[in-house]
């Protein structure tokens, strides 16, 4: 057996290979993969299901696990809970409720374990969504590596955004500065011996995308989590057969990030975000939706970062700061340092 | 969640590095470049992963009149280890010791299998960062431990640092260090070289300084220009190399003195002199150069893996047929001249060493998109 016939780090990364494995080894096993409009099929953020009384309910699922568990900016507690709120909030869905599994090491420190449930807690009244169930299994030493996090979710719209409408003209804008959760994490790696100032954006950002969705013009959303901002443009033009043309300097990126990521030799649009968003607007919604993003406190640097055109279809050009041009290409999976 | 031991590095001063892309500054370079470039093709060799990685990151070669074009020669570590020192270390690996090695080696294919395979097979493989991160190891087990040290002169004083620094009993090195000029004088002996100049890399010139470089102007009549890391860096290095050869006077120029001195790091040479002595090695795809690898000298034989093990050098098969590795790390062929460039040949699936290597051509062209006129 060779490692190609086993499952990798690379399968769950987000990239290339995870994109290949749910392709060929899960849509295919299932006939029944829809309820709705949205289905297992499309691989967007979430599912819709019908509601007998109009509109669509929106289920998502998402599992957690992260090293450390604690990190500067968050936990995995507030990582589970928002990574399944934004889910929802990005196919344009207010969260009405979530359920918590939960997966422990045995020996897992019940203070630390309190920690996580409060912090899931605090996340959960930021945004006024209960918690309505919930599982608990306790695995033996060193079977898990101390906790693992799966929450579901579920929303309600009207009329789900999904993430495979975007047609030329169409202006990109980006929530935030990019790049901070994947960095901040990469910064308290135990082998780097870094000391920084960088924290992680994890948040749940349903109030910010609440605002943009009563200005209207929106065609499609996602939130840039595991392969950045890279993989969901990507996968933004190659579901839509369109191209989209990203101006580097445009893209809010925090110096302590910049610099990192130049230390390191990973690109800050190949790492993920927990707290931020890539909208896609008509043009001439594009001025309203920044302002009102710019008008909370977590889109106070959204900023709009390029526009969608017809140009090389599927594809994702960037302009980059000096001013060359070249594809930005999805990572493949974990971006790893360079040796020199 | 911080102690003491820990040691503190500050990231580096933005500010600066902005300046160094900024695009108003790249397009008077542009306009220098066009001014300065001939009428006849002109082949700058570089032999530096993170040179290629800048210029394609940034879409660089943008900048570049069409008949001047910037190649990447042997410059990936990873690529260029044979299939002998692979074979060595999954043998190493497999007989129960802790095999420590840089991220990308572990894809790299031996002649039956990579280091990858070897740990899905049960063995214990670990990816390090640093020799250091190998003797901690090696410190904290009473299990073999074996650090595989690949890398040209900026990884080596690492590897001879551990040495020097009283290493545990258990730790042993697979030394796979080679010397980038060398390669360079190899790859100008290759008949059909046709190479105009060398952008001599920045960081093993940190190390090694500007003497090395001399015989290629003086013997070949070939511009060398070092070269930084920045964009901006990269193209003032070219403006350097097409002035060279506009006046038609070759020599060593430091296009990165900010970093670089005439006499490189003292201090480092040092320590590869005690540890280190030169020796002919296989680089894969291009065979056997004459003194441009590293042997253990004498007084460290006991810390050589291969005779602690048993373990000896045979000869691998170095390609794969129909794979163009030889001809792309010798500056021969760009990647997309390749039959088997993103068809067969993937990052998730390398054929060839060049696809392994993050600091590869191949694998730079895959993941940043080729050359594309944009």
């Amino acid at each position: 057996m060779t490692a190609d016939d086993r499952i990798t780090a690379m399968h769950g990364a987000g990239g290339e290979l995870m994109d290949r494995f749910l392709r060929d080894h899960i849509l295919t096993a299932f006939t029944a993969k829809s309820a709705g409009r949205i289905g297992l099929d499309a691989l967007d953020d979430g599912a819709t299901v019908n509601l007998p009384t109009g509109g669509e309910l929106v289920v998502t699922t998402d599992s957690h696990v992260v090293n450390p568990i604690f990190f500067p900016g968050g936990d995995i507690g507030r990582l589970a809970a928002a990574g399944t709120l934004n889910d929802l909030a990005v196919m344009g869905a207010r969260p009405v409720a979530l359920t918590l599994g939960l997966i422990l090491e045995e020996g897992f420190p019940l203070v630390d374990l309190n920690r996580i449930i409060h912090s899931i807690a605090a996340t959960l009244d930021e945004v006024g969504v209960p918690l309505i169930a919930g599982d608990t299994k306790v695995m033996g030493k060193g079977e898990l590596d101390k906790i693992a996090i799966n929450t579901t979710g579920v929303g309600t719209t009207a009329h789900a955004v999904s993430d495979a409408a975007i047609s030329p003209g169409d202006i990109v804008i980006v929530t935030g500065t990019i790049g901070d959760h994947g960095m901040a994490l990469l910064a308290c790696r135990e082998e780097f011996h870094l000391e920084t100032t960088l924290e992680s954006d994890v948040a749940p950002i349903w109030p910010l995308i609440e605002r943009a969705l009563a200005v209207g013009g929106i065609k499609a959303m996602k939130d840039p989590t595991r392969g950045g901002l890279a993989a969901v443009l990507n996968e933004m033009a190659s579901k839509s057969g369109a191209t989209i043309e990203i101006e580097e300097s445009n893209i809010p990126i925090r110096d302590p990030v910049h610099g990192l990521a130049s230390l390191l030799g990973i690109s800050p649009l190949a790492v993920a975000n927990e707290g931020k968003a890539v909208i896609v607007v008509a043009a001439d919604a594009a001025d309203a939706v920044l302002a009102a993003l710019r008008a909370h406190p977590l889109g106070e640097n959204a900023a709009i970062i390029g526009t969608v055109t017809a140009a090389y279809p599927g594809k994702v050009v960037l302009a980059t700061a000096v001013g060359g041009r070249r594809f930005l290409e999805p990572p493949l999976g974990d971006p790893v340092p360079r040796i020199c | 969640m911080r102690d003491g031991r820990k040691q503190v590095r500050k990231y580096p001063r933005v500010n600066n590095l902005l300046l160094l892309s900024d695009p108003t500054r790249a397009r008077a370079l542009a306009q220098v470049i066009e001014k300065l470039a001939p009428e006849h093709p002109v082949k700058i060799v570089h032999v530096c992963g993170t040179h290629e990685a800048t210029i394609t990151e940034h879409g660089l070669r943008r900048f570049l009149p069409d008949n001047v074009e910037v190649l990447e020669g042997p410059g990936c570590p990873v690529c260029v280890t044979p299939t002998r020192d692979i074979d060595a270390a999954v043998k190493i690996a497999r007989k129960g010791a802790i095999l420590c090695t840089f991220g990308d080696m572990t894809r790299v294919p031996g002649t039956e299998m990579t280091l990858a395979d070897a740990r899905a097979d049960g063995a214990d493989v670990r990816v390090v960062l640093s020799a250091a991160e190998a003797v901690n190891i090696a410190r904290h087990t009473d299990r073999e431990v074996v650090f595989f040290g690949v890398g040209f002169e900026t990884t080596t004083p690492m590897t001879a640092a551990i040495l020097l620094d009283d290493p545990p009993p258990n730790l042993s090195v697979i030394v796979s260090h080679k010397l980038i000029p060398p390669a360079m004088t190899a790859l100008l002996d290759l008949p059909d070289n046709r190479i105009s100049a060398y952008l001599a890399p920045g960081h093993v010139s940190v190390i090694i300084g500007e003497y090395p470089y001399v015989p290629f102007p003086r013997d070949y009549g070939i511009p060398t220009v070092i070269g930084g890391f920045e964009p901006l860096d990269i193209l003032y290095a070219v403006a350097l190399i097409l002035r060279q050869i506009k006046e038609a006077s070759p020599k060593v120029e430091n296009g990165y003195p900010r970093a670089v001195k005439p006499e490189g790091n003292r201090r480092a040479l040092e320590l590869i002199g005690r540890v280190f002595a030169p020796t002919d090695v296989v680089w894969r795809g291009i065979g056997t150069i004459s003194q441009s690898g590293l042997r253990l000298r004498d007084e460290f034989a006991q810390f050589d893996a291969r005779v602690r093990f048993g373990v000896t050098g045979e000869e691998g098969e170095e390609t794969v047929p129909g794979c163009r590795c030889p001809d792309v790390l010798t500056a021969r062929a760009v990647p997309t001249d390749c039959p088997l460039f993103r068809t067969t040949c993937t990052p998730l699936h390398p054929i060839g060493p060049c696809m392994v290597g993050v600091e590869a051509a191949c694998n730079i062209w895959y993941r940043y998109g080729g050359r594309p006129k944009l």
